[in-house]
């Protein structure tokens, strides 16, 4: 079991996200993405995670900005964006609590975890606590089977859990 | 057997150049940029090595399709997607060693003339993504990558491409999509990658544990590197054991050990002393075996002349309490999840069988369902669809109805007549990107 170090993620407002420019700084990074790959469209996963990095979410703002820097319609870059299952379309709690549900973690104790996730917070899977601290997430195979059962914080992966070891970590994560 | 992939184990430090160097590293690309590419191929051939990505090809065989005489770029990606369930060697890996994975890279981009490579990670990987780019940036700083490497005049780039949540990313097309910054949709195959792949140029895609058996290859010989295992089936593996053992993990040996000295010498029996009831060999789309073929030779021939996958050669490890009508439930809910929506046979046929197993698992099962089971996996696998995954979820289904049929027989004999009142149908899936299961 390791130790919470995991940090707030801090989710930019709507009003903030409408309309999108990428100052210098972003413009830098994306850039520095688009000379690894022959076409500038391959440079999308990378620019999505550096926006959801930077805001927290990806507003439709942020797409339509992302689509007039790649050439791309905003239609399909929403296409690719709901495709994959990290990439938030809507603003989430500060913690995103992620509980692997598949096999090899269910076998050692993963639904006594989701239970006890679920009472603890008051929320079902895919919701967000009232205060906004956080989001509740099953999930598939982490990739971290012999060490189950897992749930990633955030970016964090936190293995071998119980109900109680559990419980301290969330108690221990900052404001 | 000596530890060769895991050496640095237990090593303080283990990732750091330095001590990457003072094990030996990077001798072998030092001896790889003097020979020539078409001979690195040939010893890779010799030396039987079969990729460890889940199909087991032959790596050198598949470097050779590659048409040399192609005036486009050519391009090597390390498959560090790590999706399927059960699996966590490549994960180990590179918290492990991720030089001793830059230096196979390097070594096979140069062996089929590649000047760029990308090591696809998938998404929740973000530390492991972290621990690669360090390890990129060092190689770069020594010359061991970038222009010139080791004063040479071979050129390589390598950079880390992350997923973003998809399973099926993992499908070497799909992975393929991904990187040009699409939907992960698996292409029609042929063309093959290694002719028409990444931005329509000739590509090679290995799997992590493949591309770091590379360089031991080119230090040691192919001779060494065979005598290793079993004809056919050589080298050292890394098997990810885990469910219910005594000491789950990844645990590296020859190809070819069986799976009760795995199960009961390596990982200390099956937990709380119980019994084994039963084992799935190689990732969760590899048909489950019973207990009593646990003498079988952990390797690719000997697991499939058992009518199952050694695949990954993840093995998941079922006690007797295991209830397997519920381990179907489970395992269809990943599948149906992770289908890409293109295939009918798999983006429908995966609902059809979770809901059967479900209605049978929640005490109204039918006579007739475990024949439409079968027939469902009849229609979505060997060919029937565009990729694999069709058979990745017959997999689990012929499994448990061959060994286990009798609980699912039980099951359906102990079933409630249909209430009168409809049965609560599942809440309609939203989209992939949506919040939910
Ligand atoms: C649905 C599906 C998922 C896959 N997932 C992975 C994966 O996570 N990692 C991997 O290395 N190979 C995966 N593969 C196999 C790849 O398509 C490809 O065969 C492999 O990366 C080739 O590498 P190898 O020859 O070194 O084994 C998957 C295949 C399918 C059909
Ligand atoms: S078999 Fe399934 S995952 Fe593969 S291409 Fe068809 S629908 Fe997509
Ligand atoms: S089953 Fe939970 S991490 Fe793989």
């Amino acid at each position: 079991m390791s130790v919470a170090h995991t940090q707030p993620l801090t989710m930019a407002p709507p009003e903030l996200l409408r309309e999108v420019h990428f100052d210098d700084e972003m413009e830098t990074k994306i850039s520095e993405l688009l000379k690894r790959y022959p076409t500038k469209q391959a440079a999308l996963l990378p620019v999505l995670w550096l926006c959801q990095e930077k805001w927290g979410w990806l507003s439709s703002g942020v797409l339509k900005a992302i689509a007039d820097r790649l050439d791309l319609s905003p239609a399909f870059v929403e296409g690719v964006t709901t495709f994959y299952t990290m990439y938030h379309t809507e603003p989430t709690g500060k913690y995103l609590v992620q509980v692997c549900t598949t096999l090899s973690c269910q076998l050692c104790g993963a639904s006594g975890l989701v239970e006890h996730l679920k009472e603890r917070f008051g929320i079902d899977f895919g919701e967000t606590t009232p205060d906004g601290r956080f989001t509740l997430l099953g999930v598939q195979c982490l990739g971290a089977c012999g060490e189950g059962p897992v749930v990633q914080i955030n970016n964090d992966y936190y293995t071998r859990l119980t109900v109680e070891t559990l419980d301290q970590i969330l108690d221990e994560l900052p404001e | 057997m000596e530890p060769i992939l895991l050496k640095a184990e237990h090593e303080k430090n283990s990732r750091a150049l330095t001590t990457y160097l003072n094990r030996g590293g990077y001798s072998a690309l030092k001896k790889a940029l003097i020979m020539n590419p078409e001979d690195i191929r040939e010893e890779v051939k010799k030396s039987g090595l079969r990729g460890r990505g889940g199909a087991g090809f032959p790596t050198g065989v598949k470097w050779g399709f590659v048409p040399q005489d192609s005036p486009k770029p050519k391009y090597l990606i390390c498959n560090a997607d790590e999706s399927e369930p059960g699996t966590f060697k490549d994960r180990k890996l590179i918290h492990t060693d991720p030089h001793m994975l830059i230096e196979g890279i390097i070594i096979s981009s140069y062996a089929i003339n590649a000047y760029t490579a990308y090591i696809y990670i998938r998404g929740e990987f973000y530390e492991e993504a972290q621990i690669l780019e360090k390890a990129i940036a060092e190689a770069y700083k020594k010359h061991y990558l970038g222009k010139n490497i080791l004063k040479t005049g071979y050129d390589l780039d390598v950079y880390v491409h992350r997923g973003a949540g998809a399973y099926i990313c993992g499908e070497e097309t799909a992975l393929m999509e991904s990187i040009e910054g699409k939907r992960g949709q698996p292409r029609v195959k042929p063309p093959f990658p290694a002719v028409v792949g990444l931005f329509g140029c000739p590509t090679v895609i290995n799997n992590v544990e493949t591309l770091a058996c590379v360089p031991h290859i080119i230090e040691r010989g192919a001779d060494w590197f065979a005598s290793i295992g079993r004809p056919r089936n050589t080298g050292p593996k890394l098997f990810c054991v885990s469910g219910h053992v005594n000491r789950p993990g990844v645990y590296e040996l020859p190809l070819g050990v069986t799976y009760r000295e795995i199960i009961e010498e390596h990982c200390g029996g099956v937990r709380d002393g119980k019994k084994l009831k039963g084992f799935i060999p190689g990732g969760s789309s590899a048909p489950v075996l019973p207990a009593s073929a646990i003498d079988i030779k952990a390797d690719f021939d000997s697991v499939a002349e058992a009518g199952s996958m050694f695949g990954s050669g993840a093995l998941i490890v079922l006690d007797e309490t295991t209830d397997m009508v519920w381990l179907l439930e489970n395992l269809l809910t990943f599948y149906t999840h992770e289908s890409c929506g293109q295939c009918t046979p798999c983006r429908e046929g995966g609902h059809w069988a979770l809901e059967i197993v479900r209605r049978i698992r929640r005490g109204y099962g039918r006579p007739e369902d475990l024949e439409t089971l079968e027939r469902i996996s009849r229609f979505a696998s060997q060919g029937m669809t565009l990729c694999p995954l069709g058979d990745a979820f017959c997999g689990p289904i012929t499994g448990v109805l061959k060994h286990f049929r009798g609980e699912f027989e039980a099951a359906i004999a102990k079933a409630k007549p249909l209430p009168k009142k409809k049965l609560p149908v599942l809440p309609v899936r939203s989209g992939r990107g949506t919040f939910g299961m």
